[in-house]
């Protein structure tokens, strides 16, 4: 928007209107607070719709942003002509000098805080300028009109741009301020409000982001805007506001808007974390929790490089690949041979500049190009000179060529780690679409196909990968590497979680998807696989889109060509509207919008506490209708509950807590469980099979989706840990130092009996588990696929249910036959929830979360990712489900108390509790599905398992495992639901929100079922480096 | 990886004759009683190798002169490994074979090779040694053995100059090379031999690798060195050991439909430990200059 001329009629012009508008909409706007304040009282979801509706709706976090920037300038003339706003900032640049400043006008005052403070570039605040106001001008007709108006009014008062801003930015701020803090508490009411809508905000995915989203940020006017660099592979530099708290995907979906990519499934932001190192932003999470305190630049890499290019739908999707394989070429992460760097570099040169001219091209023309690490004459010469046979080739046409031949070498989509095999040495992992590539020097010394792999897993700054036994041998055997730390490990986790999904996961068995697909909603996952991506984009058929071409280093323009600028205005819509593509990309983007608002929620729900298990608490109908106030309370109670059971219970088992630290990660507890639910042993089927499942699921809801995918994943590595001893974690688990189990009445003594039970339990378990190994390996094999045959419909159902109960509440009742059964698990290290229709006692459960709050952690994260793994079996995101799937353990935990809200079944549960302690037992519950029965319904009645399933789900500090079982009592189906969460992370998670957060959630998404039990199993960390 | 094609396409092959110091060991003729090897047997082998290379399958046939005092230097495939315009000069393993390059190199430039030093790099002697009878290219991808003579800082350098492909180290046992028990039986497909160390190798290079090839198994293992050329017609040519040398590997071979034969026989090589492909260098140079 940096264009100078501007007609100043036209900007004076719309600043009047804006006025007027602005007038209008404040007193709607007062009217919202004033609402969500009110409703502050209430926890319930209603009051926070008025304001959330809109807002929530829309993306609470990254929504503000958006409108913020477009609000001002759009409200006159946006709602005619959504067009209309962009010339018009064009104009003022032209003749203002500053085109900030013209634009600056339009903007909202808070924006201009923003930008000052920011310190931007003259050249990000034009584009900045430029894309909000078009974005805006179709969005805000809808939602955002009052929130805007407000803000606009002192500036349009004003005439001369140039004061107009002073004048502004001055009463902007003021203005904002005011509204922040008065509405600072609401907000948080609100927010709250807000992350219950976000489910159903969700639900409502498909819609577009951006109107809705807008408008209720406008409301709030919390939104602090952060401009984000995103450096893009030609070169530019794409700067982008985004409000602080939005999470990774809306960032992206702004530069994939920015691009005009469609086939953005293989591209993905990355930002350098404190160590330098790069990191991948999980779209699904905050921004700001991911950077940390990490400046907000990013860049736009591609992130799975697709074995077969020419398989790729669009030109431009091939051409960003390019620039990527350039930039990788050039500093030396792809090797190649000078023959190669020759070849390759000369298909850049046809690409980019055409058929070689000898006139005008002499040898000096290639100076601006870096074909390789270390750029000789002799090098240059060739590229010329094959540059010459390269004759009559268009761009795209020798963009293929590259392509062809850069999928060829041998290190193509690898994606390196450091790493020091069991014996100390160096070596490095290599992840790529294939499998694990084991590399010592340059030299490939050991490969891992993702077929060979059953599990793959993290401890510490440990990772394992578990090796499917070969012909002749009859155990499976676990491979162990040291990372430098524990990021490290995760980070490598992570990476072949996300890699395995996205290629392995494509599952030939349409079929199977389809009937999956029918149940759910098919088309909004895609995307989130390769097979899907590639669905999704045979569905394309927009006009290839107009993209420049710029040589890497000469860069300067933005690819996209004309429809950019359309696109940025749409923001959101963009994806939703995107033609073919649309169906599954566009839910995604709808999706968006709810995940950021779960975020917002969260940091109002926070509870103290660190890892705090909650085991039982029977959630009735009741909790539904309980407001957050109530929650609130109930938490409180628990918090305190667990004080006291912390002051009163001293380390009980330092051994049993080292051995957690070195052995059990989250993960393995979740085998453990798995092991127990064996009928579903998904996990346990052979990769085909897996991969199956994992694709039904995609098909599924996406949310679903992903956490299905995991989930198979996981499966398998449950049974991996169950059967083969090699999982130390699992034993570790089991030694959980505390637990405290609080029946509804007498929490203390209850507590300490529990813990004794656990203890008992999770040492048996640990036998059972080192036992069951032999056990494992045959069922894994069988069971798992003879009853994925047998139950693939009631599997469909469950996991529908489960992404239901994730997205929107209602969703999943219906799905499940017998909704009774919920279990809420709470957070600590595991939290598992169980909801059995029965159950009274939900209202304790209810409390579990406040207790969680205890724990006071001060980031409230690890709600967040609880909410990210639902919001990403939604989304559709890869990394989410990634570290879902992923077994985490996390090394530092030391105490581990146990706080057990429950009560009929307490005794029975006790077991589940060890269990769960261990992380392992809640899955177990929902595996042993009759003793499960007896304890939470005491029919006592043997069941008939219909089905089971387990889904696992994690986020950096979150880990999510839902296990669904089907039984059949009587003639009553009923459908239990244990949803066990684990909360690890570093202190800065807030593990109590996190917790509250999930348990809330939980509930939500299951209207129709009770919670029966929440069990918080607190562990905290006392050392956490002590092993490492 | 503009060099990149299916396996198979030479257009040269260079040789070396057999010096009459043959059987000899550089030290000074201590030869193990067994073997006793027939100096003119062995260059009789070695002119019907090299006429089938040159008449049958059609290849530019370079022959660089023995030289008595390089009694090993018959085996021209130890010293350096071609890939597309790339060749290395290897390190031998055994310090006097280290000079049996400089006339391989003057050939190498003439064919406007680029030619890559290995031994230059480590200096002295505690590096990396690589023989080519340990390297087995496979037109996609590089399996190095790690043998006797080949140790793994010669496989790194082998990566390090051929950077396209992946290069993966396997196993090579009972004191063998790697070209003793496999070979390249067509752009696709190993022949590979039926001894446990050979099976040992097959797996190994199964698991490292990421593409599918077929595997000819032979019952000798000796059977399992053959030479591989796709001539200009795409007429497919093996050379293989002769029945008399390999009875129960003959049927093997006649599985490969529409392939030119070639029983090539090579007894008194294989008393010293070599084996058809011990001999020749193949070379792909149709631009050449």
């Amino acid at each position: 928007m940096t264009t100078e001329a501007a007609s100043e009629t036209e900007v004076k012009k719309e600043p009047e209107k804006s006025e007027e508008q602005p007038a209008a909409a404040e007193p709607d706007a007062a009217a919202q607070t004033a609402e969500p304040a009110a409703g502050d009282g209430k926890k319930e979801p209603e009051q926070p719709k008025p304001a959330g509706n809109n807002p929530a709706g829309d993306n609470p976090g990254s929504d503000q942003p958006a409108p913020d920037g477009a609000a001002p300038p759009a409200p006159g003339e946006a709602p005619q002509n959504p067009e209309a706003p962009p010339p018009t900032s064009e104009k003022k640049k032209e003749k203002e000098q500053p085109a900030g400043k013209g634009i600056s006008r339009f903007l909202p005052p808070w924006l201009k805080r923003q930008k000052s403070q920011s310190q931007e570039p003259p050249k990000e605040a034009p584009k900045e300028g430029s894309e909000p106001p078009a974005k805006d001008g179709e969005p805000e007709q809808g939602p955002e009109g009052k929130e805007p108006t407000p803000e606009p009014q002192p500036e349009a008062k004003e005439p001369p741009p140039e004061q107009e801003e002073k004048h502004s930015i001055g009463s902007a701020d003021t203005q904002p301020v005011k509204e922040e803090k008065a509405e600072d508490e609401e907000v948080k009411e609100t927010e709250e409000k807000k992350a219950e809508e976000v489910k159903k905000e969700e639900e409502q995915t498909a819609k577009p982001e951006g109107k809705p989203a807008k408008s209720p940020l406008k409301l709030t006017k919390k939104m602090k805007m952060v401009v984000c660099q995103v450096a893009m592979l030609d070169g530019t530099q794409f700067s982008c506001e985004v409000e602080k708290r939005a999470k990774g995907q809306y960032l992206f979906f702004k530069v994939c808007e920015h691009l005009n990519l469609l086939e953005k499934d293989y591209f993905g932001l990355s930002f350098k974390d404190n160590a330098d190192q790069k990191c991948w932003l999980d779209p699904t999470k905050e921004i700001k929790r991911q950077i940390r305190s990490s400046p907000w630049q990013f860049a736009f890499n591609v992130k799975f490089y697709p074995p077969d290019p020419s398989q790729l739908t669009e030109d431009i999707t091939r051409y960003l690949l390019c620039l990527q394989l350039r930039q990788d070429i050039a500093s030396g992460r792809l090797p190649c041979s000078f023959v190669t760097h020759a070849l390759l570099g000369s298909f850049s040169l046809q690409a980019e500049l055409g058929d070689h001219d000898p006139d005008e091209h002499r040898l000096d023309y290639i100076s601006d190009f870096q074909f390789a690490p270390s750029q000789t004459k002799e090098l240059e010469e060739k590229v010329v000179e094959l540059h010459k046979t390269h004759r009559g080739l268009t761009p795209a046409q020798a963009d293929a060529q590259f392509l062809e031949n850069a999928k060829k070498l041998s290190m193509y989509g690898v994606d390196l780690h450091h790493a020091k095999d069991s014996e100390g040495v160096d070596i490095m992992l290599g992840v790529c679409a294939n499998g694990l590539l084991i590399y010592k020097d340059r030299l490939r010394i050991n490969r891992f196909a993702w077929p060979k792999i059953l599990k793959i897993s993290y401890k510490r700054s440990n990772f394992y990968i578990k090796i499917r036994p070969g012909e002749t041998e009859q155990f499976e055997s676990t491979v162990g590497f040291k990372l430098p730390n524990h990021r490290a490990a995760k980070k490598v986790w992570k990476v072949c979680v996300e890699h395995h999904t996205f290629f392995r996961l494509v599952t030939p068995e349409q079929p199977q998807k389809a009937k999956f697909l029918t149940l759910g909603s098919k088309f909004r996952y895609s995307g989130r696989t390769q097979a899907q991506t590639r669905q999704a984009s045979s569905l394309i058929d927009r006009p290839a889109p107009y993209f420049e071409r710029t040589s890497s280093k000469r860069v300067s323009r933005s690819l996209d060509g004309a429809p950019v600028v359309s696109v940025t205005d749409s923001a959101l819509k963009p994806d939703a509207s995107a033609p073919a593509l649309s169906s599954p990309v566009a839910e995604e983007n709808g999706r968006e919008p709810g995940l950021e608002l779960p975020s917002d929620s969260k940091s109002k729900l926070r509870v103290k506490g660190e890892n705090i298990y909650v085991r039982h608490s029977n959630l009735m109908l009741e909790d539904l209708d309980k407001t957050q106030e109530d929650v609130l309370k109930h938490q409180a109670s628990i918090s305190e509950l667990k004080r006291s059971f912390m002051e009163s219970t001293p380390d009980p088992r330092p051994s049993q807590w080292e051995k957690r630290l070195t052995a059990s990660p989250a993960t393995s507890l979740r085998l453990q469980a798995q092991g127990k639910t064996p009928p579903r042993t998904e996990a346990a089927l052979p990769d085909g099979k897996a991969e199956d499942k994992s694709a039904d699921v995609k098909q599924k809801p996406e949310p679903g989706e992903l956490a299905e995918v995991e989930i198979e994943e996981t499966v398998v590595i449950e049974e991996i840990r169950k059967a083969p001893k090699a999982k130390p974690a699992t034993p570790e688990i089991a030694a959980v130092p505390e637990v405290a189990v609080i029946s509804a009445a007498a929490e203390k003594e209850k507590k300490e009996e529990k813990r004794r039970s656990r203890e008992a339990s999770t040492s048996s378990e640990s036998h059972s588990e080192s036992e069951e190994e032999a056990e494992y390996h045959p069922q894994v094999a069988s069971v798992s696929v003879e009853q994925i045959k047998e139950e693939p419909e009631e599997e469909e159902k469950e996991e529908e249910e489960e992404l239901s109960k994730e997205t929107p509440p209602p969703a999943v009742s219906p799905a499940a036959e017998a909704p009774p059964d919920v279990t809420v698990v709470g957070k600590g290290a595991a939290v598992v929830v169980k909801e059995e229709v029965e159950e009274e006692e939900s209202a304790e459960n209810t409390a579990v979360p406040a207790d969680e709050g205890q724990n006071g952690h001060p980031e409230a994260p690890p709600e967040e990712e609880e909410e990210e793994p639902r919001v990403n079996g939604d989304a559709s995101h890869e990394a989410e489900r990634i570290p879902q799937v992923i077994c985490c353990s996390e090394p530092p935990v030391v105490k581990t108390e146990m706080v057990t809200i429950s009560d009929t079944f307490a005794a029975q549960k006790t077991e589940i509790s060890t269990k769960e302690v261990p992380i392992v037992h809640t899955e177990t519950k929902t595996i042993t599905y009759e003793a499960a029965q007896l304890d939470g319904s005491g029919d006592g009645e043997p069941g008939v398992l219909m089905t089971a399933q387990t889904i696992t789900s994690e986020s950096l500090c979150t880990t999510t495992t839902t296990h669904i079982t089907k039984t059949l009592k009587g003639g009553l189906s009923e459908t239990r639901i244990e949803k066990r969460i684990v909360i690890t992370g570093d202190s800065d998670i807030d593990h109590d929100q996190a917790l509250a957060q999930a348990i809330k959630e939980a509930k939500e998404q299951h209207p129709d079922m009770s919670v029966t039990r929440v069990v918080v199993h607190k562990e905290t960390e006392l050392a956490e480096e002590g092993e490492d | 990886m503009a060099s990149v094609r299916p396996y198979g396409h030479f257009t040269h092959a260079v040789v070396r004759g057999i010096p009459e110091s043959f059987g000899r060991k550089a030290e000074g003729g201590e030869t193990d009683g067994e073997c006793e090897t027939d100096l003119a047997k062995a260059q009789r082998q070695f002119g019907v190798l090299t006429g089938a290379l040159r008449q049958k399958v059609g290849l530019q046939l370079i022959e660089i002169p023995p030289d008595p005092n390089l009694p090993e230097s018959w085996r021209i495939e130890d010293v350096a490994v071609i890939q597309g315009d790339t060749a290395l000069i290897t390190r031998p393993w055994k310090q006097q074979r280290r000079s049996e390059a400089e006339a391989l190199r003057r050939v190498l430039s003439e064919l406007n090779l680029t030619v890559v030093e290995m031994g230059g790099e480590e200096g002295g002697s505690g590096g990396a040694t690589l023989e080519g009878s340990d390297v087995l290219f496979t037109g996609k991808e590089f399996f190095v053995g790690i043998s006797s003579h080949t140790n793994h800082r010669g496989a790194e350098v082998l990566a390090d100059t051929f950077r396209d492909f992946a290069v993966s180290t396997v196993p090579v046992c009972g004191g063998a090379r790697l070209k003793n028990v496999c070979s390249m039986g067509g752009p696709n497909t190993i022949v590979i031999g039926n001894s446990e160390g050979a099976k040992k190798t097959l797996r190994t290079m199964e698991q490292l690798t990421d593409h599918h090839y077929e595997v000819l198994t032979v019952p000798e293992d000796m059977a399992a060195n053959c030479i591989y050329v796709r001539g200009a017609s795409k007429m497919d040519f093996l050379l293989h050991r002769p029945t008399e040398e390999c009875p129960n590997s003959a049927p093997a071979f006649q599985k490969l439909t529409d392939y030119t034969l070639l029983p090539t026989a090579c007894s008194e090589a294989f008393k010293l430990g070599g084996v058809l492909s011990s001999f020749c260098l193949l070379i792909n140079r149709k631009l050449q200059i």
